[in-house]
C-alpha cells in the first residue's frame, strides 16, 4: 500500500497542531478555525480513502478468500535500547482500525466544525483548535498503532490532550479540578496498564500487536512461566486484567468512572468528541486490540463482563435522576460503553462465531455518531439558554424545531427503536449475552429498559414539560448552520448505519458473520421493553405533573443515592483525606523529611566540604601540576603492580 | 610508489585541501580581501563535512600505518561537525578586533590540529601516531594564546604546553617501554602480539600507566587535568570550546583503538582496573570542583572533566554497544557543550560578562539564548527527553552489559555523580530563570552566525535522542568494526 496516505493522515493533525499552537495567537479566529477544518476536513477524506481501500478495493495485501487480513502499513525502529528492547513506530491497518479511523476523523471534522459557531469570540479560540488538533492526532496514533508500547505512548498523549480541553476555562475553578481529575484518576489507571505491559513484556519477546496476537504465542507464554500464578491468576491472566485497567480508566468503568462526569466541565464540543464518542472508547478498543489473547484467558474476559454489566446498570440509574443535562449524557455514555465491554467479555468462538466482538464495535461505531449528535445537540441547548440543567429548559420544541428534531432521533437511536441504528448494533450485543448467559442477558435488557427511560426523561424534561418564563424577554433559537450541519448529518447517518453490514466487514477473525435478527427471542422483548420505558416516560414526563415527586418518594433513599451517584465521590474523599494523607502520607513525609532530606543533606554537606578541602589541588602553579601529574602516573603503574604481581 | 592508497585518507586530504585553499588564500589575496576567508573556510569546509559522510569505505595506506573503516569516517564526520559548529560560532570573535588582523592563521591552525587528529585516530603504527598527536597538540597551544594582547591568553598557553610537552614525555617513555617488551615493531598488531604472548610484567604495568598518563592530558581525567581550569578560561571562548568537545573527542576514540588494539590482550588483568579508578576519580573531583566556580568557563571546564569520566565509561565497557554509546555520548556532547558555549561566547562577545552571577535574571533580556542554555545544560545534565539522556542511559547500559558486579557499582557510583552535577547545572538555569535580582546583562541581539550555531545545537539536544537512526547508523558502523576483529585481543 502506498506511504503518503497513511503519513499524511498522522501528519496533518500534528501540523496542524503546532502551526496553531506556535502561531495562532497572531492570527484572527477565522483563519484559525478555518485551518483547523480544512486540515481536519482533509485528514477526513484520506481517512476514508484509505478505509474505502482496506475494506473494498480486494487487494490481496488485505484480503485473503474471505478472510480479512492484518497489514503492517509501515513500522520503523524509533529506539532501539539493546537488540532486545525495540521501541517502533508505525501504521497498522486492519477492520477495527480502519473503522476508527473513520469514526474519529468524522466526530473530529463535525466537532471543528460545530466549534466554529459553538466557541465564537471565545478567548483563546485559537489554542482550542490547536488542541482539538493534538488530540485527533493523538487518538488516530493510538488507533494505529502497531506495538502495544506505541499504543501506550498515544494513550497518554489522549490523556494529556484531555486534560488541556477539560481545563480549557482555566480561569474557572471547577474546570481546573475537573480537568486535575481526570488526569490524575485516568493516569492512575495507566499505572496498572504499564505494570500489566511490562509483566506482558517480560514473557513475550515483543510488542508487536500482530505477532502477539499470533496463534501459539499465548500458549508459548503460559508455557514459559511454567504455570506461575499470583493469587489464584496466571500471569496471562494478572498481566491482561492490569492492561484492562488502563482501560477501565480511560473508559469510565466502576470504580474509575468519577472523573468522566466531572469532564463535562470542558467546552462542549470537546465532551462530544472526547468523553462521548473517542477517547472513551480507548478501553474497549484496546481489548479488542488484544482480544486473542483475552481468548487465552476467560478468567480475564469474565473480569470485564462482571465489571461491565455492574457499571452499565449503575450509570443508568444514576442518570435517571440527574438535573444536568450533560451529566445526564455522560451518565449514558458511561452505561453505553459498559454495554459494549460485556459484549467484549461475553465474546466466544463457539457463541454465534464470536457475535460479541463484532457487536461491539458496531455499537461503537452507532454510539459514536448518535451520542456526538446528543451532545452537540446539547450544546445547542446549552449556547440557547446558557443553561446546562433541565430546570432552566422545558418547552423549547417550538422554539429550535432543528434540534428538537435532531435530538429526539438521537434519543430513538439510544434506545434501541427499530429502524435506527441503536436497534441493531444493541440487537446483536444482547443476542451475544443471551447466547452466554440468560443471566446476563435479562440483566442487559433491563439495562436498555433504563435507557430508554431516561434518555426520554431528559427529552421531555427539555422539550416539552413546562415552558420557561424566561423565553419571554430571551427567545431561544436554532443555532447557526456551523452548528446544525453537523446535527442534520449525525441524525441522517444515526437513521441509517444500522443497515450497514457490519458482520462483513469486522469480526474478530476477520472471517465474515452474517448478521439476522433473532427477533423472537431477543429483538421483540428488547423493544417492548425500550417501548414500555418509553410510555413509562412520556406518562411521567410530557406534561408538568406531580408524578415524577410521588415515584421519588417511593424510595427517597434510592433516590437520594442515585441522586448523589451512590456516594462515590464521597467515597473516594473519605479515603484519599482521611485514610491515605492522614495515615500514609504523613508517615511518608516524615521518612522524607528527616531521612531522605537528613540523607541528601549529609550528603550535600560532605560534598560542600570535600570540594572546600581540595581545593588546594588547583593551585594555579604548573610546577604543582606537573607534580601531580607525574604522582598520578606513577601511583597508577605502582598500586596496579602491588595488585596484580 | 601507489598513490591509489591515497584515496583511502579522503577526509584527512579534504583537510588538508582547506588547509592549503585557506592558507593560499590568505597569503596572496592582499589586504582588502582578506575578510573573505571566513566564508571561504566555512564553505570549503561545510563541503568537506557533507562529503565525509559518503565516505565508508575501509582500506589502507602506507603498509598499514594508516586505516580507515566505516566507524573511523564516522567519528570523523562528527567530529567534522563539531568542528564547522565551532566555525560557524567563531564568526564573530573572528571579525573582531582581536581576531581578525590574523583570521587567517585561527583556520590555518585549526585544520591542522583537525588533520592530526584524524591522522591519531587512523593511526596504527605508533610513529604515526605521534605525528598526528604532536600535530594536534601544539597548534593549539598557539589557538589558546591568540588574544594576544590578554595576559591570561599567554598565561593559558603557556601552561598548555608545558603540560602538552610533560604528557607526550611521559607517552613515548611508555611506549618505549612497550618497544621493549616487542621485537622490534612500532605496528599495533606485532605489539599487542607480543604482550598477548608475554606475560604481566612490571614494565608492561608502568607502560600502560604511562600511555594512560598520556591521553588522560589530552581527555583531562583526573589527576591529569589540572590544566584545564587555567586553559578553558584564559583561552578564547572559540578556543575553549573547540578544546572541549573536538580535541577531546577524538582523543577519546584514539584511546579506546589503543587500548583495544594494542593492549586488548590484558584488559582484564590491567588496564580495566586502572581505567576503573580514573573514571570514579574524574566523575567525582571533576564534580566537586565544578560546584565552587562561578567562572562560566572555569566551570564548564570542570563540568568536561566529569563528562570526560562518562565518555570513558564507553571504553571501560569494551564491547559494541560501549563503542557505539561512546561516540552516540560524543555526538551529543558536542552538540550540548557547543550549546553552551555559544551562549558564553554570545555573551562574552557583546557584553564581556562571562561569570554565573552575570546571568542572573537573563531571561527577561535575553529569552532566546536562556532557552538554548537551559536546553544544553539539561542535555549536559540528562534530563529527558533531551539527547543527553539518551546518551548517558546508552553508555551506562553499555558498561553494564558485560553483566560484571564491578562495572554496575562503577555505574552506580556515575549515576550519584549525576545527581551531583543535576546541582551545579541547575545553578545556571536557576541564575538565569529563577534569580529575583534586576539583569546584569542588558538586552542585544546576538550575530545571525551565533544564532545560527545556536539553532543547529538546540535542535541536535532536540531531536538526537527521538531520532533513532542517527543511534541506528553508529550502531551499524560499530558492529562492522566487530566484526572486522576490533574487539578481538578482548576474547
Amino acid at each position: 500500500m502506498d506511504l503518503t496516505l497513511p503519513i499524511l493522515i498522522l501528519a496533518i493533525p500534528i501540523t496542524m497542531f503546532l502551526i496553531l499552537g506556535l502561531f495562532g495567537m497572531k492570527m484572527s479566529h477565522k483563519l484559525a478555525g478555518i485551518l483547523g477544518i480544512l486540515g481536519m476536513g482533509t485528514t477526513m477524506v484520506l481517512a476514508y480513502t484509505v478505509a474505502f481501500d482496506y475494506f473494498f478495493s480486494g487487494n490481496s495485501l488485505f484480503i485473503s478468500g474471505s478472510e480479512r487480513l492484518q497489514h503492517t502499513v509501515f513500522d520503523v525502529t524509533w529506539l532501539q535500547f539493546s537488540p532486545r528492547l525495540v521501541v517502533n513506530f508505525g501504521f497498522l491497518l486492519d477492520p477495527i482500525c480502519a473503522m476508527m479511523l473513520v469514526v474519529i476523523t468524522t466526530i473530529s471534522f463535525f466537532v471543528h466544525l460545530y466549534s466554529w459557531g459553538y466557541m465564537e469570540g471565545e478567548k483563546g479560540f485559537q489554542r482550542f483548535y490547536a488542541f482539538l488538533s493534538l488530540f485527533s492526532f493523538s487518538m488516530l496514533g493510538l488507533v494505529v498503532a502497531t506495538n502495544i508500547f506505541q499504543m501506550y505512548i498515544f494513550w497518554e498523549l489522549v490523556g494529556v490532550s484531555s486534560y488541556l480541553l477539560i481545563g480549557f476555562y482555566y480561569k474557572t475553578p471547577s474546570a481546573v479540578s475537573a480537568s486535575k481529575k481526570a488526569f490524575i484518576v485516568t493516569r492512575f489507571a495507566d499505572l496498572g496498564m504499564l505494570i500489566g505491559i511490562l509483566v506482558l513484556s517480560f514473557y513475550m519477546p515483543t510488542f508487536n500487536f500482530i505477532e502477539l496476537t499470533a496463534p501459539g504465542q499465548p500458549q508459548a507464554v503460559l508455557a514459559s512461566t511454567g504455570g506461575a500464578t499470583f493469587l489464584g491468576g496466571s500471569v496471562l491472566t494478572w498481566a491482561l486484567v492490569l492492561i484492562f485497567t488502563g482501560g477501565m480508566g480511560k473508559s469510565a468503568m466502576l470504580p474509575l468512572h468519577i472523573w468522566l462526569p466531572d469532564a463535562m466541565e470542558g467546552p462542549t464540543p470537546v465532551s462530544a468528541l472526547i468523553h462521548a464518542a473517542t477517547m472513551v472508547v480507548a478501553g474497549v478498543y484496546l481489548v479488542a486490540r488484544m482480544f486473542p489473547l483475552y481468548l487465552m484467558e476467560y478468567q480475564a474476559l469474565d473480569f470485564i463482563t462482571f465489571i461491565g454489566a455492574i457499571t452499565a446498570l449503575y450509570a443508568a440509574v444514576v442518570a435517571c435522576t440527574q438535573v444536568d443535562i450533560k451529566r445526564v449524557l455522560a451518565f449514558s455514555t458511561i452505561s453505553q460503553i459498559a454495554f459494549m465491554m460485556v459484549s467484549l467479555g461475553v465474546a466466544r468462538p463457539e457463541i454465534h462465531e464470536g457475535l460479541g466482538y463484532m457487536a461491539s464495535m458496531f455499537h461503537l461505531f452507532t454510539h459514536a455518531m448518535f451520542k456526538a449528535l446528543l451532545f452537540l445537540g446539547a450544546g445547542a441547548l446549552i449556547h440557547a439558554v446558557h443553561s446546562n440543567d433541565y430546570t432552566a429548559m422545558g418547552g423549547l420544541r417550538k422554539y429550535m424545531p432543528i434540534t428538537h428534531w435532531t435530538f429526539l432521533i438521537g434519543c430513538l437511536a439510544i434506545a434501541g427503536i427499530y429502524p435506527f441504528s441503536g436497534f441493531f448494533s444493541k440487537d446483536e450485543m444482547l443476542s451475544a449475552m443471551y447466547g452466554y448467559s440468560t443471566f446476563w442477558g435479562v440483566w442487559m435488557t433491563f439495562v436498555a429498559g433504563l435507557t430508554a427511560f431516561y434518555m426520554f426523561r431528559l427529552y421531555y424534561l427539555i422539550f416539552w414539560w413546562d415552558e420557561n418564563p424566561h423565553y419571554k424577554h430571551h427567545r431561544p433559537h436554532d443555532a447557526p448552520w456551523q452548528m446544525s450541519l453537523p446535527l442534520i448529518i449525525l441524525a441522517a447517518v444515526s437513521c441509517v448505519a444500522g443497515f450497514i453490514p457490519f458482520g462483513e466487514l469486522i469480526t474478530w477473525n476477520g472471517e465474515p458473520y452474517h448478521i439476522h435478527i433473532e427477533w423472537v427471542k431477543v429483538a421483540i422483548p428488547s423493544l417492548c421493553t425500550a417501548v414500555v420505558a418509553i410510555l413509562l416516560a412520556t406518562v411521567m414526563y410530557r406534561k408538568k405533573n406531580s408524578l415524577p415527586d410521588k415515584a421519588a418518594a417511593i424510595w427517597p433513599g434510592l433516590w437520594r443515592a442515585a441522586h448523589h451517584r451512590f456516594y462515590w465521590d464521597e467515597i473516594y474523599m473519605f479515603i484519599t483525606h482521611k485514610i491515605i494523607f492522614n495515615v500514609i502520607c504523613s508517615s511518608i513525609a516524615w521518612f522524607d523529611r528527616h531521612i531522605i532530606d537528613g540523607t541528601m543533606d549529609a550528603f550535600a554537606k560532605v560534598t560542600q566540604k570535600t570540594s572546600y578541602t581540595i581545593r588546594g589541588m588547583q593551585s594555579g602553579s604548573i610546577q604543582t601540576y606537573v607534580w601531580w601529574y607525574l604522582m598520578g602516573a606513577v601511583a597508577l603503574a605502582a598500586i596496579t603492580c602491588w595488585a596484580i604481581l | 610508489m601507489n598513490y591509489a592508497q591515497f584515496l583511502t585518507m579522503q577526509q584527512e586530504l579534504g583537510v588538508l585541501a582547506v588547509f592549503l585553499i585557506v592558507f593560499l588564500f590568505d597569503t596572496f589575496c592582499g589586504k582588502n580581501s582578506r575578510s573573505a576567508v571566513t566564508p571561504l573556510a566555512i564553505v570549503c569546509f561545510a563541503a568537506v563535512t557533507i562529503y565525509g559522510f559518503f565516505c565508508t569505505g575501509t582500506g589502507e595506506a602506507f603498509g598499514g600505518m594508516y586505516v580507515t573503516s566505516p566507524v573511523i569516517s564516522c567519528i570523523k564526520s562528527i567530529l567534522n561537525l563539531g568542528a564547522l559548529i565551532v566555525l560557524i560560532q567563531a564568526v564573530p570573535w573572528i571579525n573582531s578586533e582581536e581576531g581578525s588582523v590574523r583570521r587567517g592563521e585561527f583556520y590555518e591552525l585549526l585544520f591542522v590540529t583537525l588533520f592530526g587528529m584524524y591522522l591519531m585516530i587512523s593511526a596504527r603504527h605508533f610513529l604515526l601516531f605521534i605525528i598526528g598527536l604532536e600535530s594536534a597538540s601544539l597548534p593549539l597551544a598557539a589557538m589558546v594564546a591568540f588574544n594576544k594582547n590578554k595576559y591570561e591568553s599567554h598565561e593559558a598557553a603557556v601552561k598548555y604546553m608545558f603540560t602538552a610537552i610533560f604528557s607526550s614525555a611521559i607517552l613515548m617513555m611508555g611506549l618505549s617501554f612497550v618497544y621493549a617488551l616487542s621485537n622490534g615493531s612500532l605496528y599495533f598488531a606485532d605489539l599487542a602480539e607480543s604482550i598477548a604472548l608475554g606475560s604481566n610484567s612490571v614494565l608492561l604495568v608502568t607502560a600502560i600507566a604511562f600511555v594512560i598518563a598520556g591521553f588522560g592530558f589530552k581527555l583531562s581525567l583526573v589527576p591529569f587535568h589540572l590544566w584545564t581550569a587555567d586553559v578553558y578560561q584564559g583561552a578564547p571562548t572559540t578556543v575553549t570550546s573547540y578544546l572541549s568537545v573536538i580535541s577531546k573527542g577524538s582523543a577519546a576514540f584514539a584511546f579506546l583503538v589503543v587500548l583495544a588494539q594494542v593492549f586488548g590482550a590484558v584488559y582484564s588483568d590491567i588496564w580495566e582496573w586502572m581505567m576503573y579508578a580514573l573514571i570514579i576519580a574524574t566523575i567525582t573531583i571533576g564534580n566537586l570542583f565544578a560546584i565552587r566556580q562561578r567562572n562560566m568557563k572555569r566551570f564548564m571546564a570542570f563540568s568536561s572533566v566529569s563528562q570526560a569520566g562518562y565518555i570513558m565509561l564507553g571504553i571501560v565497557a569494551a564491547n559494541v554497544l560501549g563503542m557505539t554509546s561512546m561516540i552516540f555520548y560524543i555526538l551529543v556532547y558536542i552538540f550540548s557543550n557547543l550549546g553552551v558555549f555559544g551562549v558564553i561566547q554570545a555573551i562574552e562577545n557583546k557584553t564581556g560578562y562571562v561569570s554565573m552571577d552575570d546571568y542572573r535574571g537573563l531571561h527577561k533580556t535575553n529569552p532566546w539564548l536562556s532557552f538554548a542554555m537551559t536546553l544544553a545544560v539539561f542535555s549536559l545534565a540528562g534530563i529527558p527527553p533531551f539527547a543527553g539522556f539518551f546518551s548517558k542511559i546508552l553508555i551506562f547500559t553499555g558498561a553494564t552489559e558485560s553483566g560484571s558486579v564491578a562495572l554496575y557499582v562503577l555505574v552506580l557510583i556515575a549515576l550519584i555523580n549525576t545527581i551531583i552535577s543535576l546541582y551545579y547545572y541547575l545553578l545556571v538555569v536557576k541564575a538565569m530563570w529563577i534569580s529575583p535580582e534586576e539583569p546584569v546583562v542588558p538586552a542585544f541581539r546576538s550575530a545571525c552566525t551565533e544564532r545560527f550555531g545556536l539553532w543547529i545545537c538546540c535542535a541536535g539536544i532536540i531531536f538526537l535522542g527521538l531520532i533513532s537512526c542517527i543511534y541506528g547508523w553508529i550502531y551499524g558502523v560499530s558492529e562492522i568494526a566487530a566484526t572486522e576483529g576490533f574487539f578481538a585481543l578482548l576474547g
